[in-house]
């Protein structure tokens, strides 16, 4: 099957005072029709930015897509003019956003944010509109959409609220959607339920699901593929099980160590990753994660290490594993 | 909301309460009455006729029952006399009514038709020349005191260009009026423009760095939907509230602008009416003033609830 999403190098840069920032540097994957895959990552590690980066969404100036290609369903978006890429944003890639409380216009009734979702992609009258926003409301399993259509969204709880922010990016069946954090507001019973309704969704519609996310459990629960970023680099790919399993690089081997185990003992101290995630406006010359690696050696230092397949299907950018 | 409408109808009522007292008591402390005014400036000399204008009316009396007389008429609808014209009151003030409200109500529009959208074009176009030109204009247009941009303009249109009838009999068409009013207008609203465009402004891109308008981008809609519909509605709240709070200010633009224009309004008049220590004049113009200031900020809440369902649908 082809890939519905297929991005190659892509790079993305901003223009600031204290120089250049490289959030997004080569960053290459694809995804299939129906498919989820993870990107995963410590905060600063450019995930949201290749989010937005697909999106187009990048502030600019000061950012600036400097390479690379996003090609949904074989159109590259980054070639597109403004007016033709609008018409791409919300019918063929959607995006959810971390925080429902603040993603939804708070003068707005949801319906009607819904609604002009679809009278701004399809040729309907503004009455059919309301109804497919009820009707995604149902969809999305909140009850009595008639009634909360009409609400504003502070009248809504936080996991309606997503809900209500899934429904509409999905209410014009775009190819692709893009989840950035969707469920770190949430607390821990909600995160599940719409996890799970994201999941249904994909696979009712057939959606190719991007899920943006630093919670390595949500990943093993939703994720059949994911890749690992760190300072704007893609540095390990593979199915989730195989990451999991197998884990390469030593920061994936790091991120999993450090997630807390059940009956792990008492006293037992939790392993962090010494050090924090470089600045990337002042990246080290070689790896970027070799400062806070115990396996770096000294070629480390000096080169950037390629992707290379560490086993099958599954590739790392690491000098040493 | 009726309940909400209930209340600060209560409210109004303390507020104009206040109003009263401070304004009896303000103008009695103030040194002089009409009396003493009258012998100071007008030449009268028999302190035995002194004593008959002030017994006549009423100066020696208890200051509360001056009060109670006051309020007692105001409740009744009776605002007393005059002191200097010796003519009802309401009878002076109602003619100039309308003529500030025009005056007044140009002003608003004029502060809002320009202040609110130089105030997006300056957010949206952010560290442009032209929001570094807005800012500068905006900015030099809070520092002038009206009197003086008053003297300038009085200068510019008509001593040198000619362009600006003087008021010297009231205008015969509303067409008339408005060409009249409309230069003096714009130098009394020119400073809540300058408050309102800044005010907008920084509103403006407080909201546009939001979330919910990230969002709207990226539902594909065009940068002017993304603007007008997401965005100006909610950074108009904070300048709602200014809108109410400057119409409070623009009495004492008012003011100076009517007496440099030599428009015959109610504003000038309060400040005839202060020289002569003409007691029922200024008391009646002062609440007239305060209950159209006080009912301002209602409408101005009561439009803010409208606009926001946050407050509205608060129980």
């Amino acid at each position: 099957m082809a890939p519905v999403l297929e991005v190659s190098g892509l790079s993305t840069v901003f223009h600031t005072r204290a120089g250049l920032v490289r959030a997004v540097q080569d960053v290459s994957f694809s995804v299939e029709a129906g498919e989820t895959l993870a990107i995963v990552g410590e905060s600063g590690c450019g995930k949201t930015m290749t989010a937005l980066s697909l999106m187009r969404l990048i502030p600019s100036p000061p950012g600036e897509i400097v390479a690379g290609s996003v090609k949904v369903a074989g159109t590259d978006l980054l070639q597109l003019d403004e007016p033709a890429m609008r018409k791409m944003r919300g019918s063929q890639i959607a995006m959810i956003f971390q925080e429902p409380m603040t993603a939804l216009n708070p003068l707005l009734t949801v319906g009607r944010q819904i609604a002009e979702m679809v009278s701004l992609h399809e040729n309907v009258s503004r009455r059919a509109a309301d109804a497919r926003a009820v009707e995604m409301l149902r969809h999305v399993r909140i009850p009595a959409p008639e009634r909360r259509a009409k609400e504003y969204p502070h009248q809504m709880s936080g996991g309606m609220r997503q809900r209500a922010m899934i429904a509409m990016a999905l209410v014009c069946r775009p190819k692709v959607l893009i989840a950035d954090e969707p469920t770190t507001a949430l607390d821990v019973t909600i995160q599940a339920q719409v996890l799970e309704l994201i999941g249904d969704l994909r696979r009712e519609l057939g959606t190719a699901v991007v899920l943006i996310t630093h919670d390595l459990g949500v990943v093993a629960e939703t994720a059949d593929r994911m890749i690992v970023m760190y300072a704007g680099r893609k540095v390990e790919e593979g199915t989730t099980q195989e990451l999991f399993a197998h884990p390469n690089h030593p920061y994936l081997q790091g991120l999993l160590a450090s997630v807390p185990k059940f009956g792990a003992g008492e006293g037992t101290r939790l392993r962090e990753i010494p050090g924090i995630v470089p600045a990337l406006n002042n990246l080290p010359q070689g790896c970027a994660f070799a400062p806070r690696c115990s396996a770096a050696v000294a070629k480390c230092q000096q080169a950037i290490p390629p992707l290379e397949t560490k086993r099958p299907g599954h590739m790392a950018a690491c000098w040493v594993s | 909301m009726i309940q909400y409408t209930l209340r600060r109808l209560g409210l109004m009522a303390v507020t104009l309460f206040g109003v009263s007292v401070a304004i009896f008591v303000l103008l009695r402390i103030v040194p002089g009455n009409i009396a003493d005014i009258l012998f100071d400036s007008a030449g009268m000399i028999d302190p035995a006729e002194k004593q008959q204008i002030v017994k006549d009316l009423g100066l020696d009396l208890p200051l509360v029952t001056q009060y109670a007389h006051w309020i007692g008429g105001l409740l009744h609808g009776d605002l007393g006399y005059s002191y200097v014209s010796e003519k009802p009151v309401l009878d002076e003030i109602l003619p100039r009514i309308p003529i500030t409200a025009r005056l007044a109500g140009l002003a608003l529009l004029f502060a809002i038709c320009t202040g609110v959208p130089f105030g997006v074009i300056s957010a949206v176009r952010q560290n442009s020349w032209l929001d570094y030109l807005l800012r500068v204009v905006s900015l030099a247009a809070l520092s002038m005191p009206s009197f003086w941009l008053g003297l300038l303009v009085l200068m510019a249109f008509v001593n040198w260009l000619g362009l600006l009838p003087i008021y010297d009999k009231a205008p015969a068409t509303t067409g008339a009026a408005i060409l009249m009013y409309c230069v003096p207008a714009a130098t009394v609203g020119l400073r809540s423009s300058a408050l309102i465009m800044r005010l907008t402004r920084s509103s403006m891109l407080e909201v546009l760095r939001q979330d919910y308008v990230r969002t709207a981008r990226s539902k594909g809609l065009s940068e002017a939907a993304v603007t007008f519909t997401h965005a100006l509605r909610n950074a108009m709240l904070p300048v709602i509230t200014v809108i109410g709070i400057e119409t409070a200010f623009l009495f004492g633009g008012l003011i100076v602008t009517e007496t440099v224009f030599n428009i015959p309004g109610v504003a000038r008049f309060l400040v005839e009416a202060i020289r002569w220590r003409d007691y029922p004049m200024v008391q009646n113009l002062v609440m007239f003033i305060a209950i159209v200031v006080v009912s301002v900020n209602l409408i101005v809440d009561l439009a803010y609830m409208l606009v926001d369902p946050r407050i509205r649908l608060r129980t």
